[in-house]
């Protein structure tokens, strides 16, 4: 009796295997790559209102954050600098540029200027910008080098893993508090000062949440 | 299995070219997956409300509204037994006694942990513009913001209030920071002015041998 099947049907299987694992393994690949917030939130940097550029004032003239983000040392919000802040100097400089009309407009009207915002943590999730802050915990680690930006985009993921990486070891996160305000401190990679780190964990009590009741209030 | 092939790598490049990479910049707002209760109808600060015609959350001031606890209203709100020295105190908040002359010296205790607290906050809220010296020699001098040099004699011989008066409410082309700095910070900020003025106005008389022996002359 002649074959009923011919022979490359053994293959089959084995094609049949080959071709669900690299599906599966594109598709979970395909997944943890885009479906986390690594992908969907960092880069974010939508066109605001005024080409306002964080390159230009803190990197290059080098305003101190808290010139316009002033309760970021003092409450739960760091704010986006009212109206007036910027006029203090543009009532001054370039008062007349195209670019500042927007600014100059609403300070005549006092309608705030429409600032698009970027980072928004979920409504379930409690964060504070002063306990962080105060201790000792920079700018960068959560917004990245916003001093060279011409236009900010958002640079970490702040996810709750993220926020947990450092919550387990605030001592390679944490700086000296004079040093928060300046992005582009490095921390020196001496023993010395990592024993440093971990001193100040201890004896300031640095103590940050891993409980969900920590963040989720 | 060659057409699978083909079709594999031909899927994997349309997503890839279709959703790029993690952290390339997009004007789209992020993607949330799973958008369980991320937002919920809550207040938060600075944020859009379209209750109000102007959109605005934090609300405006209405006019002739005073806030509770101001020393205007002092004596209606509190009791009589009520005595909170710096609630009640005009000359600590307005810098000016009740017959609308400056105060003389400053109401706060001169220490040094004060001094420090005004140097932090003059490095914050007034070097851009009148320089670390005090000299109007700030950074955006180049620009056009053509501030005062506080060394000069008609300044020296002001009333500490009437300095506490230029920084909370400005004065000629500098605004006011009322809206950012608290009594006791400009307060400190007006110790540290002193100090400031002190530093370039000092003979080498005043000094000590010993502290003369320290800057070697
Ligand atoms: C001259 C005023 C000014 C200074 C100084 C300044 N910022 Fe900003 N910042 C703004 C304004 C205005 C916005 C809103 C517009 C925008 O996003 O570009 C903003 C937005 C931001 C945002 C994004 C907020 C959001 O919508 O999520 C971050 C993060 C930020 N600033 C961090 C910093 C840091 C860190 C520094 C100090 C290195 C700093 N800023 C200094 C004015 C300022
Ligand atoms: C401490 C002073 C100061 C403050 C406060 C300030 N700026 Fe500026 N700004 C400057 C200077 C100085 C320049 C540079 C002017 C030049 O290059 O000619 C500038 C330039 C600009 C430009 C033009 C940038 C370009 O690419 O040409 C824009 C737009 C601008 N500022 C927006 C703002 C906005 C919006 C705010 C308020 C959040 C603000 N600035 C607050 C000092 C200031
Ligand atoms: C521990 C992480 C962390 C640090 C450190 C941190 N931020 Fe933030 N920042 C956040 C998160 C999370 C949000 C979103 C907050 C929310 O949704 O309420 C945010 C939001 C902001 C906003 C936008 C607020 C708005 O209403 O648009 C500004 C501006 C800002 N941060 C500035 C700063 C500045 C300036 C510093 C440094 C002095 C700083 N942040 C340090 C995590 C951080
Ligand atoms: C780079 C380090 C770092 C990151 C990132 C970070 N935190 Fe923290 N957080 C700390 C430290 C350090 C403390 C402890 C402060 C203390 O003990 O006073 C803290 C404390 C807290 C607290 C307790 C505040 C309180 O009032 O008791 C909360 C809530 C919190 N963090 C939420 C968050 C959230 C949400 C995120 C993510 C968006 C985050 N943190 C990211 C370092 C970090
Ligand atoms: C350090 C602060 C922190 C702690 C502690 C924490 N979370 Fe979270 N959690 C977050 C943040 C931030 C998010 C939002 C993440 C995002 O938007 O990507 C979140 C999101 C979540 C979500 C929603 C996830 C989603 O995408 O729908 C759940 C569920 C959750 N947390 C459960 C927990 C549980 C259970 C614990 C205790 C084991 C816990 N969390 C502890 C910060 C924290
Ligand atoms: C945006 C730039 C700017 C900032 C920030 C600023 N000033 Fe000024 N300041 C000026 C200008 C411009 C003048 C000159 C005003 C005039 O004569 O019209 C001035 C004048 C003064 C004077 C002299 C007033 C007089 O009687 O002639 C004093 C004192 C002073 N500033 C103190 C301060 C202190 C203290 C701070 C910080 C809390 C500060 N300024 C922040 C721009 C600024």
């Amino acid at each position: 009796m002649a074959n009923v099947f011919p022979k490359w049907v053994n293959t089959i299987p084995i094609k049949v295997i080959v071709a669900a694992i690299l599906i599966k393994t594109a598709v979970i690949a395909g997944f943890t790559y885009y479906f986390t917030p690594k992908y969907t939130r960092v880069g974010y940097a939508p066109t605001q209102p005024v080409a306002f550029s964080h390159a230009l004032h803190s990197g290059q003239l080098e305003i101190d954050c808290r010139y316009c983000h002033t309760n970021v040392d003092r409450s739960e919000h760091s704010n986006v600098p009212a109206t007036e802040v910027c006029m203090s100097c543009h009532s001054m400089v370039r008062k007349d540029d195209p670019l500042l009309a927007p600014v100059r407009d609403s300070y005549a009207s006092g309608e705030p200027i429409p600032w698009v915002r970027i980072h928004k943590t979920p409504d379930y999730v409690y964060f504070n910008h002063a306990v962080h802050v105060n201790r000792g915990i920079s700018c960068v680690e959560c917004h990245g080098r916003v001093d060279q930006m011409k236009v900010v985009h958002h640079d970490k993921p702040l996810s709750m893993g993220f926020c947990l990486e450092c919550h387990r070891n605030p001592e390679e996160y944490i700086r000296p508090p004079e040093e928060v305000y300046n992005l582009d401190w490095e921390r020196p990679e001496t023993e010395e000062f990592k024993e440093t780190a971990v001193g100040f964990v201890h004896d300031w009590k640095v103590n940050p949440p891993q409980s969900c009741s920590g963040c989720h209030r | 299995m060659r057409i699978f092939f083909a079709i594999f790598i031909f899927a994997i490049v349309t997503v890839v070219s279709i959703l790029g990479f993690r952290g390339s910049l997009s004007t789209k707002p992020p993607l949330e997956v799973f958008p369980d209760m991320d937002r919920q109808a809550r207040y938060k600060p600075q944020a859009e409300n379209s209750f109000f015609d102007d959109g605005r959350n934090d609300r405006p001031i209405p006019s002739g509204a005073v806030a509770r606890g101001n020393y205007l209203n002092y004596n209606e709100v509190f009791s009589e037994d009520f005595v909170d020295l710096r609630l009640g105190d005009v000359a600590y908040n307005k810098g000016k006694h009740a017959d609308d002359t400056f105060v003389q010296t400053l109401p706060t205790e001169v220490t040094y942990a004060n001094m420090e607290h005004g140097r932090l906050k003059y490095e914050i809220f007034c070097v851009s513009c009148h320089g670390a010296a005090g000299d109007g020699n700030g950074v955006t001098k180049p620009y056009g913001v053509l501030a005062a040099s506080y060394h000069d004699d008609r300044l020296r011989n002001e009333s500490d209030g009437y300095i506490y008066d230029v920084i909370m409410n400005g004065k000629g082309l500098m605004y006011g920071l009322s809206d950012r700095l608290s009594a006791d910070e400009a307060w400190s900020i007006v110790l540290y002015f002193r100090a400031l003025q002190f530093s370039q106005n000092a003979s080498v008389e005043e000094l000590t041998p010993a502290q003369r022996d320290l800057l070697g002359i």
